[in-house]
């Protein structure tokens, strides 16, 4: 870069930070909290809706008015994209720590998260997921990691358990994606059964871009399973149904919260009947202020798409912890944070020693007519 | 007994798409010796131009039997594919052919970049379900399930092999094609237009592409913008292994790589008592193009490339 | 090297120019930090890092004229030895110093193996050959979690250990001289030296013996044969030393994320150095460092983009993620078609490029080389 294009470039960031930092003169402090997710690319809407839910949060705590330490605070949301990608949510992790935040709600994706606590932790400032589900995430020993979701042990532990005493599976088989999420849930699943003493009968592989599994599931049938268990997302969930009807193998076809999307109906059409997938977390419904977020949610942003509510307890979460500690300062808060006991719109909220929610629920659901219907709360 | 069947009758579906998208990378690479790597991606934009006019009639005409809409979307489709193969060989490939050869070559990747995200901003990110249009009768032969649409893919693509055969060894086109790929300087002197020979081999893999596009999304049931991507790699692989450039070649190659997949994955778990699994399921089309590479350059049909530098 | 108008007086003293340039290296990471903030340090390490890829792959490809579609299987193994040998994968701690010598070792036997069967091959069949073992080494490290956990599969490696140097921990930086160095701040400095010193081996390669047998090979195979050049072992360098090359980058990938997983080293990894050097103009070094700059801060750039849509129009229309992937395939195409020598092309190259067509011809012609 030559000198006078750098000093160029400089004048324009002063004049665009210099803007930004005027207005703040009321008497509040102001805190920062960052929020990250992909806001481009495939998984927009997802992001976008964790990022609603956070702000809807943080607006309805400025409204009412926070007080710290005797001062009145206000909270400011900066939201930022992370693309999804691992190397991208560690720039921007840098970006939010620049920017001055105490506590970020974020990362989306167990992928990205994972990178970005590292740079959290060394920051020393609260981390709390409303989304990311991958073990590996609390299991680095960090203080200051949190998620509000159940983890994929747990849910392939459900379902693993729903599977034997739901279902009556004697002989299963077991599909993975190769991806981290679908392995890590295949994973589980496999042990959940095993001790409950189910045989398992094979344990195939497929890939995040596949279309063809005659081969593994004619390998499949071959063994007698009854069900097919696929640690995967519903692209290849989709076909995967179709192709066991049409191999003739009369196995029920379970799957987690990468199946568990409309999609997944378009995708396998009429075979989809049948198919059993969970979902972490209460349905909507369910949930005990479920209604009345919803109301707020869609009367501001349009529908709820999956995590918004997650983010939204995520924030109210923080800023109790904020108030026990009657500051700011992560330390603090981290500390705090570990005593929390908070009843949010998605059930009750309380973390174990790593930072994973104590006793998060699962629902598992089945097609019914074409549409997802809930087969089992698992609490 | 019966699951190797059922292997076999799965290796020799998917064996039979494999071959027919083969038929375009032996035809160009036939007379202009360049990986058309974006022959794949032609494939993908088949398929995904059948899918919308598909939508279309659906959306206009609901009473029209399903065999008829797909036929639509297929007649729409190998033009659009054509005119596609044409531009891409007008635009990227014919102002380099006295280029260095690394040229064209990175072009055929970038061209492959090009059309994959131009339908990703056209057709979305998300997988395009194809609906269930065609006859989907089921029957149990020696113990294997076999149903219409595989009957029917495998018919057509023996039929359009058979056709394309034809065409190059018994018509006068098919003579100036094989004078083309023998030597463009001669041909040209007997009077061959060879700019118009290779406009045309384009135009007939990339109609062939298109029809191979469209049994592929209406077998799995499904189109995605990256879905050429891998097809194409292995289609390739599947005419190097038969012999490149040949015809007849890219049919054996294909049903073969078909087969080896099929029971590679099917089988390696319990031959290797676990030790590797269908993970490597992708593994075996480029091992298998690698070991051809390597030890008969000239696949199992292709006469020996001679040295001619 | 053409002249920059308005700065002929640094031409005339190359001391003065040589003592400016060291001096806004060095300066760098703080203008950056301080005028746009630690995450464009980041960016910035970033950049260092690819530039060293693009070197690397620049010997393969530029020089050696050997088109390589799975560079980033060298990067991947380079990171991969690293996590192995300093992280709580397998226990052990080994300092930065060890590792890195010996990621680049392996990477760099690993180029010499995977060359060796595909030595005869030409053109496009290496290429294809070249992205088949790259899909081949992904795959294989995507699956080693069992029978025997050696790269944990899809899960990654994580909690990598920083690097240390005399006991310097890059992870808990020290106050220095009353400044505050943010690791991201130490790593460019380390990342800094690596690349000068691939500059300085990569302008002295090409000048050396073995880089004009390699420009002899890319020229014309058979002419070098008949020139007494060993075929083999000059191409087997070449995949050697642009392995060595990737191994390192990957072990410094490692020491600075902290956390690797096979979905960073995809194939799309390699067509990105491909495109840097394409773009740069291959066979030249200066062309590696301007692509690889370009193609690392053109999508933190673009970023803006989306806000620029968001605040103009209200909404997104067109990602800037989707529109980056697109942009660069047309750069590809276009810069064969309009440029081929890249942007700043070598000397050699353009007069290569511009090669009668007869030469051309020939070269094309022929499919393999005469047995190596």
């Amino acid at each position: 870069m030559n000198a006078h294009k750098w000093f160029a470039s400089m004048l324009l960031v002063g004049i665009l930070t210099g803007c930004g930092q005027k207005g703040d003169d009321t008497g509040e402090t102001v805190i920062r909290i960052g929020s990250v997710s992909p806001l481009t690319g495939p998984q927009t809407h997802i992001g976008k809706d964790n990022e609603n839910g956070a702000r809807l949060a943080v607006d309805e705590i400025n409204a009412k008015g926070l007080v710290l330490a005797g001062k009145p605070v206000r909270l400011e949301l900066l939201a930022e994209d992370d693309q999804a990608e691992p190397k991208t949510a560690t720039i921007v992790a840098d970006k939010l720590l620049d920017a001055g935040v105490v506590a970020v709600i974020g990362h989306l994706n167990s992928g990205t998260t994972i990178p970005a606590s590292k740079r959290y932790h060394d920051a020393g400032i609260p981390q709390i997921s409303p989304s990311a589900t991958a073990v590996a995430y609390t299991a680095q020993g960090f203080a200051n990691a949190f998620r509000v979701m159940a983890n994929d042990a747990q849910q392939g532990q459900a379902l693993g358990r729903f599977a034997v005493h739901g279902l009556g599976a004697k002989k299963v088989a077991i599909i993975d994606d190769r991806t981290a999420y679908g392995q890590g849930l295949a994973d589980e699943f496999e042990r959940a059964v095993r001790a409950a003493g189910v045989e398992v009968v094979a344990r195939e592989f497929t890939s995040d871009k596949a279309t063809d599994f005659a081969a593994i599931l004619t390998n499949i049938k071959g063994k007698g399973a009854q069900l097919v268990f696929f640690g995967g997302m519903d692209p290849q969930g989709g076909p995967m149904a179709r192709q066991m009807k049409r191999l003739g193998l009369n196995a029920t076809l379970v799957g987690g919260d990468g199946m568990q999307t409309i999609n997944f109906l378009k995708l396998a059409g009429a075979d989809a009947e049948g198919v059993v997938a969970s979902s972490p977390g209460l349905p909507l419904e369910a949930m005990p202020g479920g209604k009345a977020f919803k109301a707020k949610f869609e009367a501001r942003y349009g529908p709820i798409q999956v995590y918004a509510p997650y983010a939204y307890d995520a924030v109210y979460v923080l800023v109790e912890a904020m108030k026990r500690a009657n500051s700011a300062a992560p330390a603090k808060v981290v500390a705090a944070l570990r005593q929390t006991d908070y009843q949010g719109v998605t059930g009750p909220l309380r973390f174990d020693a790593k930072g994973d929610t104590l006793g998060g629920a699962v629902t598992v659901y089945g097609v019914k007519n074409g549409a997802w219907s809930v087969l089992e709360v698992i609490q | 007994m019966d699951i190797l069947a059922q292997q076999l009758v799965n290796g020799l579906v998917l064996g039979s798409i494999y071959a027919l998208v083969a038929l375009g990378y032996t035809m160009v690479y036939g007379i202009l010796e360049l990986i058309n790597f974006a022959h794949g991606e032609v494939t993908m934009i088949g398929a995904m131009v059948a899918l919308t006019v598909i939508g279309a009639l659906l959306g206009v005409f609901p009473q029209l039997p399903g065999l008829v809409v797909v036929l639509g979307g297929v007649l729409v489709a190998i033009p659009a594919c054509m005119l596609l193969g044409f531009g891409i060989e007008k635009v990227a490939y014919r102002p380099l052919r006295h280029a260095p050869r690394l040229a064209p070559l990175i072009t055929a990747i970038g061209m492959s970049i090009v059309l994959q995200n131009a339908a990703m901003l056209v057709w979305g990110r998300q997988y395009v379900s194809f609906p269930p249009l065609l006859p989907q009768g089921r029957y149990v032969i020696l113990g294997a399930q076999i149903t219409d649409l595989q009957i029917f893919i495998v018919l057509l693509s023996f039929t359009i092999m058979g056709g394309l055969w034809l065409l190059v060894e018994r018509s006068r086109l098919g003579r100036a094609m094989r004078a083309t790929a023998q030597s463009r300087e001669v041909a040209q002197l007997m009077g061959v237009n060879v700019d118009r020979i290779v406009s045309l081999t384009f135009i007939v893999g990339s109609g062939l592409a298109a029809v191979a596009g469209v049994m592929v999304s209406a077998y799995y049931g499904l189109a995605h913008y990256y879905m050429g991507f891998m097809l194409g790699l292995k289609a390739f692989s599947a005419a190097v292994l038969g012999g490149i450039g040949n015809i007849v070649g890219a049919m054996l190659g294909g049903l073969l790589l078909g087969i080896i997949e099929a029971l590679g994955a099917g089988y390696i778990g319990d031959l290797t008592g676990g030790f590797l699994g269908s993970h490597y399921q992708d593994v075996f089309a480029f091992f298998v193009l690698i070991t051809v590479l390597v030890f008969r350059p000239s696949g199992l049909l292709g006469e020996r490339v001679a040295n001619r530098a | 090297m053409r002249r920059l108008p308005g700065l002929d007086f640094l031409h005339a003293r190359p001391g003065l120019a040589f003592a400016l340039l060291a001096a806004l290296l060095i300066a760098l990471p703080f203008l950056v930090g301080s005028g746009l903030g630690n995450s464009w340090v980041r960016v910035l390490d970033f950049v260092l890092l690819y530039m060293l890829m693009a070197i690397g792959l620049n010997i393969v490809v530029g020089y050696a004229g050997l088109l390589d579609l799975g560079y980033i299987a060298f990067y991947a193994l380079g990171a991969y030895v690293y996590a192995w040998l300093a992280s709580p994968h397998f226990g052990l701690h080994l300092p930065f110093w060890v590792i890195l010598p010996l990621g680049a070792t392996f990477a760099g036997l690993f180029g010499v193996l995977l060359g060796t069967p595909v030595l005869r091959l030409r053109g496009d069949y290496l290429a294809i050959v070249t992205l088949g073992f790259g899909e081949i080494i992904r795959i294989f490290m995507n699956n080693l979690n069992a029978p025997f956990n050696l790269t944990n599969g899809p899960q990654g490696i994580n909690l990598i250990d920083p690097v240390r140097i005399a006991g310097l921990s890059f992870a808990e930086p020290p106050r220095f001289l009353g400044l505050d160095l943010p690791p991201t701040y130490l790593y460019y400095y380390l990342f800094l030296a690596f690349t000068l010193l691939a500059i300085g081996v990569a302008m002295r390669l090409q000048d050396s013996r073995v880089g004009r047998a390699w420009a002899a090979l890319r020229e014309d195979e058979v002419a070098a044969a008949a020139m007494g050049i060993n075929l083999r072992n000059t191409k087997l360098l070449a995949f050697a030393m642009g392995a060595v090359f990737g191994g390192v980058a990957g072990g410094l990938f490692a020491a600075f994320q902290g956390f690797i997983s096979p979905e960073s080293f995809s194939l799309w990894e390699s067509i990105l150095v491909l495109c840097m050097i394409v773009l740069g103009g291959m066979g030249n070094v200066a062309g590696a460092l301007l692509g690889a700059a370009l193609l690392t801060i053109l999508p933190e750039a673009l970023r803006y983009l989306g806000d620029l849509q968001r605040t103009v129009l209200g909404q997104v229309v067109v990602e800037p993620t989707d529109l980056r992937m697109l942009l660069f395939g047309v750069a590809l195409v276009s810069m064969m078609l309009f440029r081929p020598t890249g942007l700043l092309s070598s000397r050699q190259h353009r007069r290569e490029w511009a090669a009668e067509d007869g030469v051309a011809e020939q070269e094309r012609a022929s499919l393999y080389d005469s047995r190596a």
